[in-house]
């Protein structure tokens, strides 16, 4: 039996061999299936984790505090007010389950070390801020109590900012203009890294007080265009939500009847949304792309079934010589097989030369996913087993004698 | 399951009925009661007009076919009694086939054509080779066993496919009009070399032709009509006598 298997496969791969230009269009599809398939779930699983590490790069338990009603084409950020200190006080004492709040304004400014000069956001906040970001210090220090106190001219650099304004020079130290005002480098962070959405490192961190005395406050007390608040391990975040908003609503003198003016994010739910729906994506595309390998095993069982009449004479003559049915159906059956297999090998190999290439093109990691290549391969071999049994069997089946007269 | 003849002749038909459609109105009786017995080492030409029944004899003889009825014992094998499995043995080991349309594999090599048989016969691939190579040399073809059937003559080609039915050695050779498709210089060759072959290996032939002149270099000549036997004669002194009269 196995002598019969090993012979088989010389056979096919004779026949193969013999008849190139055809095997290699039969199994295109074949390859094309399997290469999409692992293409898209790869890619699509380094998306995934692009969105997850990026997300946790923002800091967990994370939630932010943004004025505004509604989300999307419904928003109406501009009408409503900021928020004031001491909205980030109350709910740092009114609200349990909040380990650290910090008050956030941002505003565009220019940024110029000598002749290097860009813009950028520059970010006003307390000490607290960094921590809740899930920052850390690379050098440098960051600002404390007493620089807050006296809105010192001092701001803390990410990565992008030092990489455009020093060439090679340590920052540390130097000063530079940040819009109307000269302020000292005081400390550089570690760089979050460039994923998906925007450079997280493209950042100046002042103290709140500096940015309202140095960098043009608004006359209003409410400035704070956000909030950043971390809440305490294993806090429920929904009732969490549901406890700052009503702090909030009261605050900010809403009726019952009136609509929030403010939204409440939070960033694991942001996270599992973004990763469920890149998971969906990812499902949905290898779902596409199998269709694609299912149309390929189609193409195989056709053209399987078009060389069986092509090559009925042959058969009449391996029937004449002595070959048994049996041993011309495994013949048939091998060759399938090995040509979808074949394909599968091709596939996966020309899978892994679109991902290396299209990984770093979207900014996604290449993780290299042994499960799906081998799903892949073994559903290719599949293919061939049942896509080409039933031109195995009608080759086995066939008269030596038709066969044989068959033009 | 061997079933011993008594005479020792190769093989012997009794009341071989064939009929094609049983049962529907389209019923033909190809063959009506064949009667013949070959002894081994004999060269038969089966003779006959087209529609006599000569093929469907031809293919009953070669294993590839059953009779309706009647009995068919090949070495004392009742070929009559195997399914079509044990047909397929029975070819693989002991006969062997030469065809008018030469049957070679497309895009393959002279050698690996005369390779198949023996491929069947699970034969290792250095044994394989060297039986390929003795038998392509017996042929007279021992310099083209690179060359595909596209780069041969139809006489080369044809030599091929003798080559590759006596690869593994079989007790008879069957030849279905082994020289329909080759001119007269090239039927000559060939059927000096089937000649050749009888007479030194011992080899039994049996071969349908519908000319005269081929049907000469055998020993015996059957002639089928109708379905019947029309005579059986053997010529005396044959392949010599014959042979050179057609040489003339």
């Amino acid at each position: 039996m196995l002598g019969m298997f090993t012979n088989a496969f010389f056979i096919a791969v004779k026949e193969i061999r013999r008849n190139l230009t055809r095997a290699i269009l039969t199994v295109l599809g074949i390859i094309i299936g399997v290469s999409a398939v692992i293409t898209m779930v790869t890619l699509g699983e380094g998306t995934t984790e692009a969105v997850k590490s990026q997300i946790e790069s923002l800091g967990s338990n994370l939630l932010m505090i943004r004025p505004g009603v509604g989300f999307g084409p419904r928003s109406r950020g501009g009408r409503v007010p900021d928020f004031t200190d001491k909205d980030v006080e109350a709910l740092i004492h009114q609200v349990p389950g909040i380990a650290m709040a910090a008050p956030v304004r941002r505003s565009e400014k220019s940024q110029i070390y000598l002749e290097n000069a860009r813009k950028g956001e520059v970010t006003g906040s307390t000490v607290d801020w960094f921590e809740i970001n899930n920052w850390t210090l690379e050098k440098g220090r960051l600002f404390d109590e007493s620089d807050v106190e006296q809105g010192a001219a001092v701001c803390v650099l990410g990565q992008t900012v030092v990489d455009e304004l020093f060439d090679d020079v340590d920052p540390i130290g130097r000063k530079i203009r940040v819009g109307s005002s000269t302020l000292v480098v005081i400390g550089k962070l570690v760089e979050k890294g460039q994923v998906g959405m925007g450079d997280q490192d493209d950042v100046v961190v002042v103290p709140l007080s500096t940015m309202r005395r140095r960098l043009g406050g608004k006359p209003s007390t409410a400035d704070v265009g956000m909030i950043s608040i971390s809440a305490e391990e294993n806090i429920n975040s929904d009732w969490l939500i549901d406890q700052i908003s009503s702090l909030m609503r009261q605050r900010r003198n809403l009726k019952d009847n009136q609509e929030d003016d403010f939204n409440v994010f939070d960033t694991q739910q942001i996270a599992e949304t973004m990763s469920t729906s890149t998971q969906m994506m990812t499902m949905l595309l290898a779902a596409v792309s199998g269709v694609s390998l299912l149309v390929g095993g189609i193409g195989i069982m056709n053209i399987m079934l078009v060389s069986v009449t092509e090559r009925t004479r042959e058969i009449g003559i391996r029937l004449a010589i002595g070959a048994t049915a049996k041993e011309v159906l495994v013949q048939f059956l091998v060759e399938a097989i090995t040509l979808s297999s074949i394909g599968g090998v091709i596939g996966i190999l020309i899978a892994i030369g679109f991902c290396s290439f299209l990984a770093p093109l979207i900014q996604v990691e290449f993780i290299f996913n042994p499960r799906i290549n081998f799903i892949a391969f073994f559903f290719s071999a599949i293919v061939g087993v049942v896509f080409g049994f039933a031109p195995a069997r009608r080759a086995a089946r066939l008269d030596p004698i038709d066969a044989l007269h068959h033009e | 399951m061997s079933q011993q003849q008594q005479n020792g002749s190769l093989i012997r038909l009794s009341q071989i009925h064939k009929t094609y459609n049983e049962g529907t109105s389209a019923a033909f009786e190809a063959l009506k009661g064949i009667d013949l017995i070959i002894d081994r080492g004999d060269f038969v030409s089966i003779m006959g007009p087209s529609g006599s029944g000569k093929s469907t004899l031809m293919n009953l003889l070669g294993c590839l076919d059953q009779p309706t009825s009647g009995n068919y014992f090949y070495e004392g094998i009742s070929v009559h009694e195997l399914d079509s499995y044990q047909r397929s043995l029975l070819r693989r080991y002991a006969l062997g086939f030469v065809f008018q349309g030469f049957n070679l594999l497309a895009r393959t090599s002279a050698i690996e054509n005369v390779e198949l048989p023996l491929l069947y016969r699970g034969i290792k691939r250095r044994e394989r080779k060297r039986l390929a190579r003795e038998a392509l040399a017996s042929v007279g073809l021992d310099d083209k066993e690179k060359n595909t059937p596209a780069e041969l003559s139809g006489g080369q080609q044809q030599r091929v496919a003798i080559a590759r039915a006596l690869v593994a050695n079989p007790s008879t050779l069957f030849a279905d009009e082994p020289t329909g498709n080759l001119d007269t210089q090239t039927t000559h060759e060939i059927m000096k070399l089937l000649a050749k072959l009888n007479d030194d290996r011992g080899i039994t032939i049996l071969m349908v032709t519908h000319e005269q002149s081929v049907a000469s270099f055998a020993k015996r000549t059957v002639s089928v009509r109708d379905g019947l036997i029309d005579f059986d004669r053997r010529h005396v002194e044959a392949g010599t006598i014959q042979g050179r009269i057609f040489e003339c």
